[in-house]
Formats: structure tokens, sequence, C-alpha cells
């Protein structure tokens, strides 16, 4: 394989791997935070139960995630370095202003919050979790909006003589439409896979004790789980509606931006009104836009996703053979070497992923709504449906966001900067000319293996913690603060409450 | 004045940040290699009391590094572009130590089992011996010059970096991070493990003399300018600083002092490499400040953003390190809190157990 290739696999395995870890952060920090917010005013001691019970499982992806962070950091210089040359005036900013202004707040709170609970007063240390949990999701802004930027290059202009480009206005790049878009979307996917994590596990837990029929647990089911499960699932409702308004106007704005991304994700020929929406369909995995049967559609529904409209004029969408002329006449036909440029995204990926991302969703949605009637009403439930519902749904959303990214960036394909249809379209870069020139394949084999390797091995022993963690059930707890620990006579030489 | 040399100075700030920060958690991970005495169980303990010494503030030292990585990119692509596409092996290897790193701190303690907690910390040995070299041989390579062409494309390949100069870098890094590490120690414990580590620092600033004083004086004298011997001069007189006041068991000012030297080792590299960022070699081009800066626009923005934020990231962080003042010992260990790994108990988890501590909640 050439550098190019290995270069985009190697992005490829780590980002994927990346964002398997950063929305459980996202959604559960807040989530975390807010239970604690619960013990704290309520005083009741189901909610620090809970609060440590998530915490530590927090904790457990948190640290991964930053692990894999790193790279990400990095990576630009290492393979992207053509890519880095051309963007840095404008791509670098936000990167270190996520840095300065998010993962400090992050990881010094996170700190503090883990090793401070005898430290701080309750209050304090509570506002320690809440300054994290808004700090990583700020950080989620910053950097969608250096990815907004690679899909919608605004606020910036092309210097000829030194052929980068350069920035006009951050707060074009800050105001993007699509970050604007992406950004609520990326954030209710985050909380839709937490509430799915948060309310699957006590789900779990709820029917295991109810079954257990011993009167003191199911006393605990219904004191400590029960809300968990409610109040994931109300969580899942919410983010998911969330999730729906935010997708539907990202498809009207990609279609705007770019508009063979829709055609690629119906792996549409041909220019059509009223395109349907396909969802039971045969034909090869990796298929040219006409070898797809479709047996099951939805009239017009494809269209309406990037027009609003189900039929009519207004209801075009181009098909991936119009675009590749249209790019072919404005950006040229062929590149240096005298090859055919193909303007057409790899259409399997773009089709299956973009159904998946979808399709996925359905798994929460029945989880949400059969767990909020089986609690209904102070009820419990024993159902052991529900709790396979529960355990198989988890995985899911963890999915479908990986799934909702590998759509956005191969659609973007062969682009790695888009160009802009309504203005700067100078600003653009094919993905092929952004790998680095100086390095060789067989280094980037070497760090592609062994990355994809110790992200095996880590990732089976994050899954393994999770799992071990899950299973051990909410911790005793009792109230550590200095508060407490003042009621009962403070001395000094009380070990710490927490330790590595 | 020009912004991008204010960028210069402020990237090199951020790498100082980073050195004297991380420079001591990476000394207490490289300690936990030998300083540890006693049986088998004792030995344990005392890891675990290091680990704990950085425990709430590593992560946080690490940033420094993501920033300066970050604000690289965002003040001078060129560099950025060439200079870890160049160096691409070297830093391979340092974010492979780190990504093991990170994950050894948080995970060691997760499962009750003493070789569990071993593999751990021998990762974070290894994720702190290596970037500790990795890095002082990177900017010595920076310091002597890199063979670029006129794309600014790094074509020395990878041995070229293996030079004796640079390695002596990466020895001046690790003995320094090691001094640093022990004198925060001294700083950070009590008792017996006080009383250790300040020998300890004692004999490492010996060694920190020799090696990072023969490296210094070569760089001067072969790749640096006359205003640098300031620099030279401030580092060796706090290295000697150091010894004096560890000695005296003032161990707040034996660690400012190590400090400041990572500061003016600092102030060298980047003032010898002025007014590029990588100088070239055997007449070959160089890649300036001028060639590698992005417009005044984004420096002007990034200017904002840094004067604002970075008072604030100081003041935080410096909080956090007077709530975690107390110095450890083994005994202010809780009992560790891991789980078996095999083991789940009961058939319902630890809620068989009997509710503890309900007195204390009100
Ligand atoms: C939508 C959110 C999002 C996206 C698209 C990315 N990240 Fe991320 N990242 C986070 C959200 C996040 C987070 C929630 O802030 C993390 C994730 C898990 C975590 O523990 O913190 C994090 C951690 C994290 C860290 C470690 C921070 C620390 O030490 O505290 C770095 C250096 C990066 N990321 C860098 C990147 C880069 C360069 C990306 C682009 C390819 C990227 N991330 C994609
Ligand atoms: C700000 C955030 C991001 C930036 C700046 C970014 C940038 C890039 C770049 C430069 C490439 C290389 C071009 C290529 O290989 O095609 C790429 C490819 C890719 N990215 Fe992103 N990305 C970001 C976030 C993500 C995330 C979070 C994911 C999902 C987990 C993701 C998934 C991918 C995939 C799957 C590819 C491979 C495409 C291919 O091989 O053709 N990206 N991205
Ligand atoms: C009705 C349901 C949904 C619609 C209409 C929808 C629409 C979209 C569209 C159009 C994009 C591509 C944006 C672009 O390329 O510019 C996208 C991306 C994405 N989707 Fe969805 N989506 C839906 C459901 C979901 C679900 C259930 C999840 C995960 C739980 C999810 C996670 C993502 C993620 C992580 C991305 C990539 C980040 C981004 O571009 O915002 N989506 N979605």
């Amino acid at each position: 394989m050439d550098v190019l290739a290995l270069a985009r696999w190697q992005f490829a395995i780590t980002t994927v791997y990346h964002f398997i870890l950063v929305p459980l952060t996202i959604g559960l920090a807040p989530l975390v935070a807010g239970m604690q917010t619960a013990w704290v005013v309520t005083k009741n001691e189901r909610w620090l139960r809970l609060t440590k019970f998530f915490g530590k499982l927090l904790l457990i992806n948190f640290a991964l995630g930053v692990a894999t962070g790193i790279v990400q950091e990095f990576q630009f210089g290492m393979t992207w370095s053509e890519y880095s040359r051309f963007v840095g005036d404008v791509f670098g900013a936000p990167l270190a202003m996520e840095a300065l202004a998010a993962f400090f707040i992050e990881s010094t709170f996170l700190g503090l919050w883990i090793f401070g609970w005898d430290r701080l007063s309750k209050k304090v240390h509570l506002a320690c979790a809440w300054l994290f949990a808004l700090a990583t999701n700020l950080s989620a802004l910053f950097i969608l909006s250096a990815n907004s930027w690679m899909q919608h290059p605004v606020g910036t202009t092309y210097n000829p003589e030194t052929g980068r480009a350069e920035m006009e206005s951050i707060g074009a790049v800050l105001g993007n439409n699509t970050l604007w878009a992406a950004f609520p979307h990326t954030v209710t996917a985050s909380f839709l896979l937490s509430g799915t994590f948060m309310c699957g596990i006590a789900t779990w837990w709820m029917v295991r004790l109810v079954r257990s029929k011993k009167p003191e647990l199911v006393a605990l089911a219904r004191d400590t789980y029960r809300p968990a499960v409610v109040l994931g699932a109300v969580v899942m409702l919410i983010s998911g509606v969330g999730v729906i308004i935010s997708g539907d106007a990202q498809g009207k704005i990609m279609y705007e931006q770019q508009p063979g991304k829709m055609s690629a994700a119906e792996a549409l020929c041909d220019s059509t009104e009223g395109a349907a929406f396909s969802i039971l369909t045969i034909g090869p995995l990796n298929p040219t836009c006409d070898q797809l049967t479709r047996v099951i559609e939805v009239p017009g529904l494809a269209s309406f996703l990037g027009t609003g409209h189900f039929s009519g004029p207004d209801s075009l969408l181009p098909g991936v053979n119009d675009v590749q002329q249209d790019m072919a006449d404005k950006f040229g036909a062929t590149n240096e070497a005298g090859e055919t440029i193909s303007y057409t995204p790899p259409l399997g990926i773009s089709y299956w992923s973009f159904r998946l991302m979808i399709g996925l969703a359905v798994f929460s949605a029945a989880l949400a709504v059969w767990s909020l009637w089986a609690t209904r009403k102070g009820r419990l439930s024993d159902s052991k449906w529900l709790s396979k519902l529960a355990v198989i749904a988890i995985p899911m959303p963890f999915l479908a966001c990986s799934f909702g990214w590998i759509f956005t960036e191969i659609g973007r394909q062969p682009w790695v900067v888009a160009p802009n249809p309504s203005g700067i379209d100078e600003v653009r870069l094919l993905t092929e000319r952004g790998v680095s020139t100086a390095v060789p394949a067989g280094v980037v084999l070497t760090s592609m293996i062994v990355f994809t390797v110790v992200y095996a091995v880590l990732g089976v022993i994050w899954y393994r913690l999770l799992h071990r963690y899950a299973i051990e059930g909410v911790p005793q707890v009792y109230d550590e603060s200095p508060e407490a620990r003042d009621a009962d006579g403070d001395d000094a030489d009380r070990p710490l409450s927490f330790a590595y | 004045m020009d912004l991008s040399i204010l960028w210069f100075v402020i990237i090199a700030v951020l790498w100082t940040g980073y050195l004297v920060l991380e420079g001591f958690d990476f000394g207490v991970g490289m300690l936990m290699s030998f300083f540890p005495k006693g049986t088998r169980e004792q030995k344990a303990d005392e890891r675990r009391v290091l680990v704990n010494t950085i425990g709430p503030v590593w992560d946080g030292n690490e940033v420094w590094l993501l920033t300066a990585g970050g604000a690289t990119f965002a003040a001078f692509p060129e560099w950025y572009a060439t200079l870890f596409s160049g160096f691409y092996l070297p830093l391979f290897l340092i974010l492979f130590a780190l990504i093991v790193r990170v994950v050894a701190f948080e995970y060691r303690g997760k499962i009750a089992s003493a070789a569990w907690s071993r593999r751990f910390d021998v990762l974070i040995q290894v994720g702190s011996w290596l970037p500790a070299l990795l890095w002082g041989v990177a900017f010595a390579n920076l310091v002597r010059g890199v063979l670029l062409d006129a794309d600014h494309q790094y074509i020395g390949g990878f041995w070229a970096l293996l030079n004796p100069f640079a390695l002596l870098g990466g020895l001046t890094t690790v003995v320094l991070f090691l001094l640093h590490g022990s004198v925060f120690l001294a700083l950070k414990t009590d008792g017996e493990l006080r009383t250790r580590a300040r020998a300890l620092a004692g004999r490492l600033s010996i060694a920190a003399v020799v090696i990072a004083g023969g490296w210094v004086v070569w760089a001067q004298l072969a790749y640096s300018v006359t205003w640098t011997w300031a620099a030279v001069v401030v580092a060796a007189g706090c290295l000697v600083g150091v010894v004096v006041t560890n000695a005296k068991g003032r161990e707040g000012w034996a660690f400012t002092l190590s400090a400041v030297t990572m500061a003016a080792a600092v102030a060298l590299i980047f003032g010898s490499m002025y007014p590029d960022v990588m100088p070239g070699r055997a007449g070959g081009p160089s890649l300036s400040i001028a060639q590698a800066t992005s417009t005044d626009y984004t420096l002007t923005v990034m200017t904002w953003v840094a004067v604002i934020l970075t008072p604030v990231v100081i003041a935080y962080q410096s909080w956090t390190y007077w709530v975690f003042r107390r110095r450890l010992t083994t005994r202010d260990l809780p009992a560790p809190a891991g789980l078996s790994w095999t083991k789940v108990r009961e058939a319902v988890g630890s809620h068989a157990k009997p509710a503890v501590n309900q007195s204390d909640l009100s």
C-alpha cells in the first residue's frame, strides 16, 4: 500500500477509536454531575451511590479517551503534513483554543474531583464536577469547529503566493452554520448514547434484583436503580428528539454545501425529483449507483431530508453522475498525473453507514419506551426480555455514532477540505494532496500496526473493566466531605479517601 | 514587537511549562524503577505513594504539551508540519509511551491484585523513561540543525537524529527530570521517604551538574550565540543552588531552583534556534520564523486568546497544588479499592452485604 492509503487507514482507525470513547465522556459527565447535585440538594444517599457508580465507569472511559486523543493532536503534522501546511493558519487556531480553554479545565478539575472528595467542601467539589462536564462539551465545540471548517470553509481566503488558506475572520469560523448543526447533533447523540448506557445498566440491575425476590434487594431496586432507569430513559427520549431535529437540519445544510453527499447517501445515479429513501435494499456491499434493487422505500423522503420538499421541482436531488460532471467542469477532470479524478465518494460506505447511523437508534428508542412503561407509577419490572433488550441496546448508539462520522468523512471524499459552493471555492484540497511526503510508507505501516494492536489490547481491558465494575453494582458509600468529617472531629492523620 | 517573534517566545514558555511540570512527573515515574526499598510488599506500597504524589496533577501537566502542539500548529503551521512529519519515529515512540502511561495511572488500582498493579507500574516506568530521553534527543537536534530540502521537508532520515550530541541531550533531560522528580518527592513525602528522596536528590544533582553541564557547554560552544551564555550561567547557578538547598532540607527552594534550571535550558534551546525554528545543517536551507509563521490576523486572534486564558489556567492549576499540598507517607494510603478480576461477590454483587456506615449519613 502507498503512504496515502496507509495514512488514511491509520487516521480512520485512530479517530473512530477515539470517538467510541468520546461520546460517553461528553454525555455521562453532565449526568454524573447532575446526580451529584441531586445528592447535595436532597441529601438522599441513593444519588451519592449512583454518582460513585457511574463516576467510576466514567473514569475508566475517560482515561482511554485521553490516551487516544493525544495521538489525534499530533497526527495532522505526522501523516497529513501537507494538509497542515495548507490549513494551519485557520485550522490550528481552534485546536489551540481547545487545549487552552477546554482540556486544561477538563484535566485539572477532574483531578480535583477524583481526589477531592475529602479535601473540598461539598459545594466546591460539586462545582469541579460541573466544570469538568462543561469543559468536555466545550472541547467538542472547538474541535467540531475545526472539522466543520473542512466540510464548509468559511472566513478564509486563498493566498496564491504562499498557496495556503488564510484566516480572515475567526467569527465566521466559529459561527459556521455547519458547526451549529453538527455540534447539537454530536452532543445530542452523545446524550442519547450515555442515556442508553445508564438506562441499560440500571434496567439490567433492576430486573436482576427484583427476580431475586429477597425483600431487601427488591427495596434496593426500587430505591436506587429505578430512579436511574427513569433518568436514563428520559434523557434518551429528549436527546433522541434532539438528534432527529438536528440531523434533519444537517441534512438541509449538507444538501446546500456538499450536494454530492446526500445523493451518495441514497446512491442516486441521476438527478431526481421526489427521490425516495430506501429502507430494504438488495445489492452488493460496494455498489455502483445502478446496482441496487430497492425493495422497500419511502417515497420522497430522501428529497425531503435534503430539501424539505417531498415532491415537485424544489425537491430535486442531483444524481452522482451529474455531480461528477459539475465538479469535473469546475475543478478539472484529471490530476497532474493525467488520471481521472472521481468526485464521487465511495457509495457503499456512504449508503450503508447513513442507514446504520439512523437505524441503530431504534434499539434506544425501544428501550426508552419500554423501560418507562415498565416503571410507570412506581412499578418495577422483572421481565427477562426487558433486561435482554437493555443489554443489547447499550452498544448500538456507539456503533451509530461511529457510522455517523464515517458517513460524514467518507461522504466528503475525494476532498479533505471540500470546496464551498457559496463563495471561496479556491480554498479546497484533495485528500491525496494532504498526505505527508517526507514519511516513508514502511514507517507509517509500522506505526499503524502498533497503534492498532495497542488500541486493541487497551480496548479489551477497557471493556472488561467497564463490565466488571458494572456487574459489581452501586457501592456502599459514606459522606467523606470535610463538613461531615468536622462533625465527628477532624484528625489530620486519617488516610486519603481515594488513591490510585 | 513583531507578533511572530512574540509567538516564538510564547511557544518557548509553553514548552517550559510542560518540561517543568511533566518533568517532575516523568521523574517520579522513572524513580519507581529504583527508588522503592524493602520487601516486595513494601516496595509495592512505596510505588503506590509515588504514583499518588502526582495523582491529582499529572493530567493537567500533560495538557501543556497539547497546548504547545496546538499553538505551534496555529502560529507556525510550516514548523508543525515539517517537525512532526520529519521526526515521525521519535514522536511516534513518545505517543506510544504517553498512551500506555495515561492508561496505567488510571487502571493500576482498578483490580485488587499485586500482579495487575505491578504490570501497570512497569508501563508507567516505560512511559516515563522513553519520553524523558526522546524529548531531549529531539530538542538537541533542533539546536544542532537538521537537513531540510528547499520545500522545507526533512530529509535527514531517522538514524541521523541519533548523533552523539543529541544522545547526550537525551541523557540531559533524563537526569534533569530524575533530579526534578526526586526533589519533588522530598517536597511531597514525609518521614523515611522524604529523607531518602533528599539523599537521592543530592547524588543526582552531582550527576546533573556533570551531564547537563557538559551538554550545555557543548551546545553553547558549537551552536549558540553570545547572549545564551546568560542562560547557561543561570542554569549552572540554579543547579548548584539545588545542591545547597537540598542539603539544607529547604525542599521548596530546591524545587523552585530545579524548575528555573529547566526554564534556563529551554531559553538556551530556543535562543540557539532563533531566528530559525528549524536551523538547517551542512549549509542546507533553514526554516525561519518568518517563513513558518501564520498571518498577522491569526496571530492577533491567538494572542488575545493566550493573554486572557493563560493567567486563568495558571491560577486554577496553582490552586490544585495548594489543595493537594499535604505530604504523603505509606500510612496515608487507604486500603486498595480495586475489585477482584474474576470473583464477583455473590449472585447479586456487593448488594448482598449489609450497609455499613449508615450512621455517617444524616
Ligand atoms: C465531539 C467531540 C470530539 C471530537 C470530534 C474529537 N474529540 Fe478529542 N476529546 C473529546 C472530544 C472530541 C473529549 C470529550 O473532550 C475527550 C474525549 C474523551 C475524553 O476523555 O476527553 C477528548 C480527549 C482528547 C485529548 C486529550 C485531552 C486531555 O488530555 O484531557 C486530545 C489531545 C484530543 N481529544 C484531541 C482531538 C483531536 C485532535 C481530534 C480531531 C481529530 C479529536 N480530539 C476529536
Ligand atoms: C475535528 C475533528 C476531525 C478532523 C479535523 C478530521 C480530519 C480528517 C482528515 C484530515 C482525514 C484524512 C482524509 C482521509 O483519510 O480521507 C479524515 C479522515 C477520516 N476521518 Fe476525520 N476528522 C475529524 C473527526 C473525525 C471523527 C471524530 C471521526 C470518527 C470517529 C472521523 C472519521 C474519519 C474517517 C473514518 C476517515 C477516513 C476517511 C478515508 O479513509 O477516506 N473523523 N478526517
Ligand atoms: C433521524 C435520524 C438522523 C438523521 C436525519 C441524521 C442526519 C445526519 C447527517 C445528515 C449527518 C452528516 C452531516 C454531514 O456530513 O455534514 C450526520 C452525522 C452524524 N450523525 Fe446523524 N442523523 C440521525 C441519527 C443519528 C443517531 C441516532 C446518531 C447516534 C447516536 C447519530 C450520530 C451522528 C454522528 C456522530 C455524526 C457525525 C458528526 C456530525 O457530522 O455531526 N445520528 N447525521
